[in-house]
């Protein structure tokens, strides 16, 4: 049931980023400074901002941004994990203990903190604050694809294979990477939905998509202001990034569960 | 013998006249345990033991048999009501003897607080796994003290001399220093005779014993077996469930066969063995590989039948896999779907390339075995077959400044079977990995087909790996979980390139029907899984197939049905088999030649009828004294 509730959501956002004008035709960026602080009506679903800019239109059209920067950060994240987490797991055991030593360096600063040094140095932006994320979730990936591939790398099936004399090539290929992989795609689901929340949390403290864009984070940012006074400048974009990250997280703990009894 | 004939019906009681003489000891006029149409059922499900009544003289081991999924175990725990809150316990008449000889206890009708009184006290459990049977953290000494500190006012001090008094009655020596020990610190049979110390440490007067032996080395099972009949002289009634009828038959003075939750046949355990009624009970006798020749079938209407009427096979290096005739399983055995017996003799049925032995050939070496063990090449007696396909040569290897395996030799020739036995821990299983060159020897090396083998880097070994298979104990760890079983078959057939015919052929030569290809191993049954290992094994058709254990973990019926098919597999294919097994009747019945190993070292070796019929090392013979076997039983079964 939460998988189909998850899924449909996710479909909606995926539509929403696709194809904006779909669901909001309107223009995102356009002002209108006589409409500025409107309340949620019939017109303006979610009020207005400050300028008057319509609040759906732009957590519509911020779809994209923020999807975007979710599923690349987290392909970010993945691909240097699987780099690293096959390393150090097939090879030579100096090889893993140099990888093993780096990622726990990597994990003694806190995923954000690693984030933001990426961020001081290269300076913010959607480029650099995705890229940011995905440094920052590497480590968490590596670590679970180095036990997962020591775990494949030692069942008997591999054995198996070599006993038929099949090469290594082949090994990896058919035995240990999908074997690594089917645990791996549900993890990505769960990145997807922390990969979103921190790019968020990265334009709200100004270091990824800059204000006048309708991003997610950066709305929440601009909002953060007049929370007091016109709550919906906040609360919709913070819906939206509640709504896509718990519908990823919650399709990936569903999927969990599904290959568990199965 | 007690007054009982052979009883057909699953209902009828065995009746135990009083004061009749009785070979299998002493008996009262009320029994112990009266178990009248006991039923089991859980939920709204079948009953998963339906209407099974015995009975249980003091003093008295009665057997409980059955393959798994009998329904026996469940009987067990209905007997000391641990059968959970789910289940429906019915019976006419369910009674334990009291103590006082005053009355009987109803077991039907005890509340909770009252069947711990019972348990432990009056009944005994010793449970199977002898490893999750302890608590891990908890000194083991302290694990028999809690029923003592539970149902009798010892002191402390009292409490820990009983307790060393117990562990040395269940024959665990040095019992003062083991008390103060943790269950992964004791071997197998420690723990088992710990739980059994546990079990007795209230003097119940019945003990329900659930595959007290199981998972042991044979010499260690024989050393719990005799505790259980040195309990039994005592005064102790038992009752013995096991899957194995040779653990029953050694102890047990009456049997019960179980199937699908009902007694097929009960009566007096020589009476059983010798004449068997029931076509379940003759099947199960007959299954027992001990003192069964070489050659002959364990299984009823067994594919090892078929190949005698074959033709004369093609001796064209066909690759294509050749066509087995079908086994017919079976019928009440739900392992298989496999085709009719009546299956036209393929002409595809070839002999492996560069064989010439036809079946007629490779079954000769079964009636007249040539030594081919321990260095002696010499092919002597047949011509054709006496090809060497595998030689092992001065084999060492060590576990830090532990030889695992140290100075082994044997020739292996083509067709034939080379039994390796030894019990856990001999060096079996890294024999079998220096020969598939998994592990590097320290010393000595292995040439497989006159080519150097183990010596070669993996690089030059690979083209030559097809010519080596391996089956394992546990079949299904060896099969990646995401692939079918005909994903399974063509990736070995031929790299992946080959047909669904292919699978089929493959599957078909294993006793299976096509339609497996498309299902996940772990759903299939322990046999079938097997028979699917063995498939993926011989479709590169190898020379030489090392099986590791292959049946250790099946049902006796499964068991003696995987063993024909390997003999069949064998004598149509020419396929040689170095065969590694703990069970000495398994080995008997299947090797030419056998190597007996003891810490890492070949103690014995020769054609296996003269290892059998004179041992020469007195180790040999302890093990051969210790593995239970049928044939004991026409003996008085307690002579011991």
């Amino acid at each position: 049931m939460t998988v189909v509730i998850s899924l449909a959501v996710l479909v909606f956002l995926v539509v929403a980023a696709v194809w904006p004008d779909l669901i909001a035709p309107g223009d995102p960026l356009a002002i209108h400074p006589l409409d500025a602080f409107q309340p949620p009506s019939a017109q303006h679903l979610f009020g207005t901002d400050e300028s008057g800019r319509d609040i759906f239109t732009r957590v519509i059209h911020g779809t994209r941004a923020s999807l975007l920067i979710g599923v690349t950060a987290t392909a970010i994240g993945i691909g240097l994990g699987l780099i690293f987490g096959l390393l150090a797991g097939l090879g030579p055991r100096w090889l893993d203990f140099g990888t093993t030593r780096l990622l726990e360096v990597m994990f003694a600063f806190p995923g954000l903190l690693l984030a933001l040094l990426f961020i001081v140095i290269y300076g913010p932006g959607i480029v650099t604050s995705t890229i940011a994320v995905g440094l920052s979730t590497a480590p968490g990936y590596a670590r679970l694809i180095r036990s997962q591939t020591l775990q494949v790398r030692d069942a008997p099936y591999l054995e198996a294979a070599l006993v038929l004399g099949r090469g290594s090539v082949f090994r990896l290929t058919r035995h240990l990477l999908p074997n690594v992989a089917g645990t791996l795609f549900v993890i990505a689901t769960l990145g997807v939905g922390q990969s979103i929340v921190w790019a968020s949390a990265l334009s709200y403290l100004g270091l990824g998509a800059v204000p006048p864009s309708p991003e997610w984070g950066a709305m929440l940012s601009a909002g953060r202001t007049y929370i007091t006074s016109f709550w919906w400048m906040t609360f919709f974009p913070g819906l939206f990034i509640v709504l896509s990250a718990a519908a990823a997280t919650l399709l990936g703990r569903g999927l969990q569960q599904r290959k568990r009894s199965s | 013998m007690s007054g009982t004939e052979g009883t057909k019906g699953a209902h009828e009681l065995v009746p135990i006249s009083p004061g009749s003489p009785s070979a299998a000891g002493p008996q009262h006029a009320t029994p112990l345990l009266d178990v009248r149409n006991l039923m089991v059922r859980f939920g709204r499900g079948m009953p998963v033991v339906n209407d099974i009544s015995f009975t249980i003289a003091p003093g008295e081991t009665f057997g409980l048999v059955g393959e798994s999924g009998s329904g026996k175990s469940v009987t067990s725990r209905a007997l000391l009501g641990l059968t959970g809150s789910n289940a429906h316990v019915a019976a006419t008449r369910l009674t334990l003897a009291a103590a006082a000889a005053d009355g009987v206890l109803d077991l039907r009708q005890l509340s909770a607080r009252a069947w711990r009184g019972v348990r432990g006290a009056r009944v005994g459990y010793v449970p199977q796994a002898a490893l999750v049977g302890l608590d891990p953290l908890r000194p083991v000494g302290r694990e028999i003290g809690d029923a003592l500190r539970l149902h009798t006012k010892l002191s402390p001090v009292e409490r820990r001399a009983e307790v060393s008094e117990l562990l040395a009655a269940a024959g665990v020596p040095e019992p003062e220093l083991r008390a103060v020990q943790r269950p992964y610190e004791l071997s197998g049979g420690l723990r088992q005779r710990v739980l059994i110390a546990a079990a007795i440490a209230l003097r119940p007067s019945l003990l329900i014993a659930d595959e007290p032996t199981t998972a042991l080395d044979a010499s260690v099972q024989a050393g719990i077996l005799n505790l259980l009949e040195r309990l039994r002289q005592n005064g102790t009634a038992i009752l013995l469930i096991s899957h194995d009828l040779s653990v029953v038959s050694r102890l047990a003075s009456r049997v019960a066969v179980m199937q699908h939750g009902a007694i097929v046949e009960t009566g007096p355990t020589a009476r059983v063995l010798d004449a068997p009624q029931h076509p379940y009970t003759r099947q199960l006798v007959a299954a027992v590989p001990t003192n069964r020749p070489r050659g002959t079938s364990l299984a009823p209407q067994s594919i090892a039948a078929a190949p005698a009427e074959s033709p004369t096979p093609a001796p064209s290096p066909s690759p294509s896999p050749a066509t087995a005739a079908a086994p017919g399983e079976s019928a009440a055995d739900a392992e298989l779907s496999g085709p009719t017996p009546a299956e036209p003799p393929s002409p595809a049925a070839t002999a492996a390339p560069g064989e010439s032995a036809g079946p007629a050939e490779a079954v000769a070496p079964a009636a007249s075995p040539t030594p081919a063990a321990a260095g002696s090449a010499a092919g002597a007696g047949s011509a054709a077959g006496a090809a060497v396909v595998l030689r092992a040569h001065g084999l060492s290897r060590w576990f830090g400044d532990r030889a695992a395996v140290d100075d082994v030799s044997f020739t292996l020739e083509r067709g034939r079977t080379l039994g390796l036995v030894g019990e856990s821990g001999s060096g079996k299983t890294t024999v079998a990995r220096l020969v598939l060159a998994l592990t590097a020897p320290d010393k000595g090396d292995v040439e497989l087909l006159g080519q150097p083998w183990s010596a070669l880097p993996e690089r030059e070994r690979r083209p030559n790996r097809r010519r080596i298979g391996a089956i394992y104990q546990d079949a299904l760890s060896s099969f990646d979980p995401r692939l079918t079983v005909g994903q399974i078959l063509s990736d070995a057939a031929s790299g992946g390139r080959s047909s669904r015919t292919d699978v089929s052929a493959l599957l078909h030569q294993v006793g299976l029907s096509a339609d497996v290809a498309a299902q996940r191993p772990r759903f299939l049954s322990g046999g079938q899984q097997q028979r699917v290992a063995i498939a993926r094994a011989l479709a590169p058709r190898p020379d030489v197939l090392i099986c590791d254990e292959p049946v250790s973990s099946l049902d006796v019926s499964v068991q003696a049905r995987i063993l024909d098919l390997l003999d069949a597999l064998q004598r149509e294919l020419g396929v040689a088999y170095l065969f590694i097994t703990h069970d000495l009747g398994v080995a008997r019945h299947m090797s030419d030649d056998l190597l007996v190993m003891r810490a890492g070292r070949i103690v014995e070796s020769g054609p296996t009828e003269s290892v059998f019929a004179d041992p020469r090392e007195p180790y040999t013979r302890e093990l051969l004294a210790a593995a239970p076997q049928l044939s004991r039983l026409a003996e008085p079964a307690r002579s011991r």
